[in-house]
């Protein structure tokens, strides 16, 4: 019997031969991230209650001060101050501004085969390059960032087999809407969901990326693509060499399969409040947006700033609806200030932010009223997630999003899309 | 731990998110107990003043899902809440509630066999939950992880362990 990628990855970061889902094992992590969404708890925990004096590893450990940058408060302004005292005294990468925390760990850390652990429910992200990244809570992050090692139960994995050609005007965002609308949000539920198939293998970074991302939404402990010549070539380029380039073997074990047909996708929509609650765009009806959004962790990287600026491009945002577009990371803004993208934003009448988690964290920027209706490539719609309890968030690609900012109500992009 | 303890219900629906447990705009909040006022917000803000020490939340599917926010399951150990019953919990939370001293069950029918205001008893020794004449059965929790939920969570477990 053969093993998954995410089997194999498991039994090297535990020193085994063999792994099984359902075994515990307590695996050495590659790398482990924080950011300023629960950090200062994680410090509280390690000086004031652990009294621990190092960290495992100062080279294995970063924070990232990507949550509520630039501070929008003295509390959360305390918060970032209490990391960098922190990162500063244990000598360890220090991150403030400069990106969502998972995208500056894909351009900056990640490489295939690595066991990557932070205190952040998107650390699944890592999938994309061929790593097994999953997210937990401070308590736990704090263990990691003291030991360097996880008591951890090998999931059960799931297989997406992804065939076809996206047709124009839509995107990998419809494909993961699609899919956990259809598995729904606790579908994958502590298991890992491995993406291949022929068009997979084409799929760039950034696509791959957006799919294992999302896949926390439903409930997935990570997501993962096999890391080829495309991963290669990516971490390469960034002066990184891969761990391991891992298969999963022809006899491994999937709990389920699952295929899906690119040509026969069309723009999805995740309606209030949950994220599995999708429907195709031309279903969606008349409704009326009072902000857009275009960024974060699934969403915010160069390609998807393209499908956005190639809707934009010459025209004006409805005069009553705020557009706003954070790109992903620093590297991401050069990119799109380099292709004049950025210029078509702010003609267009967009905001553009610094990179940051902004509207889809709900915190910082971008905050919504009562009643108001947010669409967004964000990674989550709950109730309130991006302001007031009684305000509703529509989840939708860049494209979809961009086009809905031009007509001030929810729009199908294609027909916009060259 | 004590085995065997009785609480009053109430009843929430399936995926109770982490950002209806703990909206974002509070988090920044100093102290879990200032946060604890803010319990449920979106959905069910009179909660916070409702709910006694030693009450049982019993819900659906998926509870817990979203966010990596310890605070959620924090708040919920802070107000003292006897255990929470639900059909099944997302992965992260179900780490961080007995890491901060709260225990979970799962159970499939209690949900809808019960009425907000019920009172269940719960007998862990036995791996059951009794309503009235009925009784369910709950997956059995390994005797270390009820003696960290007995300690408060991981991190006094570990100093306990130490001697610290």
């Amino acid at each position: 019997m053969g093993m998954t990628i995410g089997e194999k990855i498991l039994a090297m970061a535990s020193g085994k031969e063999v792994v099984r889902p359902g075994e515990i094992i307590t695996a050495k992590v590659d790398l482990c991230m924080s950011n300023d969404g629960t950090t200062h708890l994680n410090i509280d925990i390690f000086e004031n209650q652990l009294h621990a004096e190092k960290v495992f590893d100062p080279e294995k450990v970063i924070f990232i001060v990507d949550h509520n940058v630039p501070s929008e408060s003295a509390k959360t302004a305390q918060v970032h101050k209490k990391m960098r005292i922190f990162a500063q005294k244990h000598n360890i990468p220090f991150y403030e501004g400069t990106g969502v925390c998972h995208q500056i760990m894909i351009e900056d850390f990640i490489v295939p085969g690595q066991l990557v652990i932070a205190a952040d429910s998107h650390t699944c992200s890592y999938g994309g390059l061929g790593a097994f990244g999953t997210g937990v809570g401070c308590t736990d992050f704090t263990s990691v960032m003291n030991t360097g090692e996880i008591w951890l139960m090998v999931p059960e994995s799931l297989k997406f087999v992804i065939e076809g050609n996206f047709k124009p005007g839509v995107y990998a965002r419809d494909l993961i809407l699609k899919i956990i609308g259809d598995i729904g949000a606790n579908g994958a539920n502590y298991k890992i969901m491995e993406f291949g198939g022929s068009a997979v293998k084409n799929f760039t970074i950034d696509d791959r990326v957006v799919l294992c991302n999302m896949a926390v939404e439903a409930g997935a402990k990570s997501g993962l693509v096999e890391p080829d010549e495309i991963a290669i070539e990516y971490v390469e380029s960034r002066g990184r060499k891969a761990k391991h380039l891992y298969k999963s073997d022809e006899d491994a074990v999937y709990e389920n399969t699952y295929h899906y047909n690119l040509d026969e996708l069309e723009p999805m929509i995740a309606i209030p409040h949950c994220v599995d609650d999708v429907v195709p765009v031309t279903q969606i009806g008349e409704v009326k947006i009072d902000q857009g959004f275009i960024g974060s962790c699934n969403n915010g990287r160069i390609e998807e700033l393209r499908a956005a600026a190639q809707i934009l491009q010459g025209k004006k945002i409805n005069p009553y609806v705020k557009l706003l577009i954070s790109p992903a990371s620093k590297a991401v803004y050069l990119q799109a200030l380099a292709e004049g993208l950025i210029d078509i934003f702010v003609e267009c009448g967009a905001m553009v932010l610094n990179p940051n988690c902004s509207v889809c964290w709900g915190s910082c920027q971008g905050v919504i009223g009562e009643g108001e209706t947010l669409i967004s490539t964000g990674t989550r719609n709950f109730k309130g997630r991006a302001g007031h309890p009684n305000s509703s968030i529509y989840l939708a690609s860049a494209a979809t999003v961009a086009a809905s900012a031009l007509t001030g109500k929810i729009t199908d992009p294609r027909g916009q899309v060259l | 731990m004590n085995g065997n303890f009785t609480g009053r219900v109430w009843k929430l629906g399936d995926d109770i998110d982490t950002d209806i447990i703990i909206p974002t705009q509070f988090l920044a909040l100093k102290s879990v107990e200032d946060m604890k006022r803010y319990v449920f917000y979106p959905l069910r803000p009179e909660l916070a003043e409702l709910i006694q020490p030693g009450d049982i939340i019993v819900a659906g599917k998926n509870f817990g899902c979203g966010s990596s926010r310890e605070q959620a399951p924090e708040i919920l150990a802070a107000l003292r809440v006897g255990c929470i019953i639900a059909k099944s919990y997302a992965r992260i939370f179900y780490r961080n509630a007995f890491n901060n001293g709260l225990l979970l069950l799962e159970n499939n029918e209690l949900y809808d066999s019960c009425s907000e205001g019920d009172q269940v008893s719960v007998d862990l020794k036995n791996s059951q939950v009794v309503l009235g004449e009925k009784t369910f059965q709950v997956a059995s929790i390994p005797e270390d992880l009820l003696q960290m939920v007995e300690a408060g969570g991981l991190v006094p477990f570990m100093r306990k362990r130490n001697g610290k």
